[in-house]
């Protein structure tokens, strides 16, 4: 059993790619279901509409890798407004259906044959990250942090841009749940009707609210898509969103950092316990299964470990019970 | 019947394909093409497929193997013409459509790329299908889809009637349901399979399992969360995270790959007038029609049917006019499961079983439920058999892969227009 490697593995995994992607993603979810109170299980759509907008930009169009940037941002306001018009009028249950619906309709367009011209169908798109990386400071060679994790140069700028983007959403969140807008957010939350009978537009505040956590989902979209160099339809399942959910919950909803501190240990664990199990199954210390069986025991665990979560810690590690809304009015 | 089940393998198929090989595949050593020939679930082997590349250059052949598999490494990026030799198939198969014998496919860099092709059994198979297919008049094929709508229709109703009656008696939208569906499917299989039962008889003991299970799951985990007053949304997530873990509980104990019952798998199909459909594919919506029909029978005439809509209706109002809501609750919960192993032991037998089908009918269950009006058992029923007549009838129009698109985007605009659904009660929606 080679420990360094199983703790290696998954410190890297819990400061890697996927933390970033999961914890922007989760950022997102935080200011729609954590800070508002909308139950939008459909924010695979948003990092599917990022990650195929810079795809379908540069590779299937031939145009810059920034106008790609700029288009992925635009749709996504544009996703978070059609999906808001017909639902966010309605009870939270309907939302979620619909969201989830039209996360579903995304997924099935890029990865349709009718459209596999644009969006390449169930291959998906490659080759489209050379603007990115053109812009890569670092010098090739192996970057270590510490005694025993290191990354590439490519991944190294990929981290740098994540981590950074990860910074600058949480410092706009905090400020803008410290401003009077944040508060009637909460509000909303709290009571919907309240809120209304003080004069507050509150269909335009939960339009605002799920066009900025959209946004944010956008920005894990684009990171996605750079650090693969590849986008593929079924990245963006409605697992994607559950995990997201498994991830702030994990963290603590309505919290800044809850979702950042949730990727970090969402990862580090899952990973902890994939390489832990297949390392065992290699060296015959565990015998009774296969290592293609690891991945489904892997995702029993997260399973069992959301409904553990809500049963007995709702608020995760750094929330707080009562800012959870739990209850469907 | 035919098509939708042979359209549902191939997307099937690539969907295993993709989540079984999961993000390693695009790293694949080297650019290659390569498939898996079956028909109806069965590998299709000793049949030649060759590749050339654009400038109609030899790259290479390969013989489906035992398993139906093939593959061809090709030399680098680009485009490639793949064909199959009709000439090889065995007798009695042929390609769904024999314009496409020939693909032409773009392979990207480091890609293995997967081609499949489509094909059907059968004599109907063979020129005498290429013949009616050319003279297949418009009212024809309506006719032939709307009978498939209805079938996958009253599938989903199935699902849905209990999806509804356990969100109408505890306002839980059970994320779970379609799991309900995988489970069943899978019991029957193993009573099937392991113990060589045959499937009339593994059947009805999975639906008793089923209805065990059922009552277990609200006597044992829901009916506890409720005491504990666990918030609606709260549960909703605990559903999630039930799904996520019954489903990789079925992918570790199964694998991904699909698998046949051991009876009913090939059927000869045979001709009603304008449409084609296999004997079991009607057994399975008779047995359907029955269940359904007796469902809302018993809530409409039966003292528990009268308290299951009492409950559903106000469960305070309810338990003060000495109804027991818990039992009443319970016993949605065991029939409910019931009716959705049913679906699921029924949907085996027309496609293959597979880890993920009950979450690829989960999504037009809700949407059926949700344009019936949630909560509503009749409502679900409509609702379902519109979403499943739209869904097939839609591909007269559109791409058949993109059908649930179209359903999916007609709940949406059903959701604007009409928000409680078509037999909901407007105070229902808050």
């Amino acid at each position: 059993m080679d420990w360094i490697l199983v703790i290696s593995r998954a410190v890297e995994a819990s400061i890697g790619t996927e933390a970033v992607i999961y914890a922007l993603a989760a950022i997102g979810l935080n200011v729609h279901f954590g800070y508002t109170g909308l139950l939008n299980f459909g924010q695979a759509a948003f990092l599917a509409i990022g990650a195929y907008s810079i795809a379908t930009t540069v590779t299937t169009f031939g145009l810059p890798f920034f106008l790609g940037v700029t288009i992925g941002l635009a749709l996504s306001v544009v996703l978070a407004l059609l999906m808001g018009i017909p639902t966010l009028r309605l009870r939270a249950d309907y939302l979620a259906i619909v969201t989830i619906a039209a996360a579903e309709i995304i997924r099935l367009v890029v990865r349709s044959v009718a459209l596999q011209d644009v969006f390449g169908g169930t291959d998906g798109i490659q080759a489209f990250s050379g603007g990115f990386y053109a812009l890569n400071p670092y010098p090739e060679g192996d970057y270590n942090i510490g005694p025993i994790i290191g990354f590439d140069e490519n991944t190294m700028w990929v981290l740098t841009v994540g981590w950074i983007l990860v910074a600058l959403s949480c410092g706009l969140i905090y400020l803008l749940m410290k401003s009077p807008w944040g508060r009637v957010l909460k509000a909303i939350r709290e009571d919907e009707d309240a809120v209304r009978s003080l004069g507050k537009n509150v269909f335009s505040y939960k339009m605002q609210s799920l066009v900025l956590g959209g946004v944010i989902g956008a920005l894990a979209g684009f990171i996605f898509a750079l650090s693969r160099s590849a986008v593929q339809p079924e990245s963006y399942n409605t697992e994607l969103t559950f995990y997201a959910y498994t991830v702030l919950i994990l963290g603590g909803t309505a919290r800044i950092l809850g979702p950042v501190v949730g990727a970090a240990i969402f990862w580090g664990l899952l990973i902890l316990v994939g390489t832990f199990l297949e390392e065992a199954v290699n060296t015959g210390t565990i015998t009774f299964i296969t290592t293609t069986q690891v991945g489904p025991i892997r995702y029993m665990l997260v399973g069992l470990g959301l409904m553990l979560l809500l049963i007995y810690r709702p608020q995760g590690i750094f929330g707080d019970k009562r800012e959870i809304a739990l209850d469907a009015r | 019947m035919r098509r939708a089940v042979i359209a549902f393998t191939a997307f099937l198929g690539g969907l295993i394909f993709l989540l079984a090989s999961g993000p390693a595949m695009a790293w694949a050593d080297g650019e290659g093409l390569k498939g898996s020939l079956k028909n109806q679930g069965q590998p299709v082997n000793g049949v030649k497929i060759s590749v050339v590349d654009e400038n109609n250059a030899p790259v290479g052949e390969a013989t489906t193997s035992a398993t139906g598999d093939w593959a061809i490494p090709v030399p680098k990026a680009g485009m490639y013409k793949v064909t199959l030799d009709v000439n090889t198939l065995p007798q009695g198969v042929s390609l769904r459509n024999p314009d496409r014998a020939t693909l032409t496919v773009q392979v990207f860099e480091g890609n293995e790329r997967n081609v499949l092709f489509a094909l059907v059994s059968g004599d109907a198979a063979d020129e005498e299908a290429a013949a009616a297919e050319a003279e297949d008049s418009w009212w024809t094929r309506l006719a032939q889809l709307s009978f498939e709508g209805i079938s996958l229709g009253l599938t989903i109703a199935l699902g849905a009637v209990g999806l509804s009656l356990i969100f109408g008696t505890t306002g839980l939208t059970n994320f779970a349901h379609g799991e309900l569906l995988t489970l069943g499917a899978f019991t029957a299989y193993v009573l099937n399979t392991s113990l060589g039962l045959h499937l009339l008889i593994a059947a009805p003991l999975a639906l008793v399992i089923a209805a065990a299970f059922g009552y277990g799951q609200d006597r044992y985990f829901w009916g506890v969360l409720r005491e504990r007053k666990t918030g609606l949304i709260g549960m909703m997530i605990i559903s999630i995270g039930l799904a996520i873990f019954l489903r990789n509980l079925t992918l570790f104990l199964f694998g991904g790959e699909s698998r046949p019952y051991n009876e009913y798998v090939a059927q000869e199909g045979i001709e009603i007038g304008p449409i084609f459909a296999t004997p079991k594919g009607l057994i399975a919506m008779a047995i359907q029609i029955v269940v359904l029909i007796a469902v809302g029978l018993a809530l409409t005439y039966t003292r528990l049917g009268k308290a299951t809509r009492a409950v559903a209706d106000n469960p305070a109002l309810a338990a003060s006019s000495g109804i027991n809501v818990d039992r009443v609750i319970r016993i949605v919960w065991a029939a409910g499961t019931t009716i959705a192993a049913l679906a699921g032991i029924l949907l085996g037998t027309t496609q293959n079983l597979n880890y993920q089908m009950g979450l690829q009918v989960l999504l037009l269950m809700f949407a059926g439920v949700t344009l019936g009006g949630l909560g509503t058992a009749y409502g679900a029923l409509v609702g379902s058999l519109i979403v499943g007549l739209f869904v097939q009838v839609s591909t007269l129009w559109i791409p058949p892969e993109m059908k649930t698109v179209g359903a999916l985007v007609v709940l949406i605009i059903v959701l604007l227009v009409r928000p409680q659904g078509i037999l909901g009660r407007r105070e229902r929606i808050g």
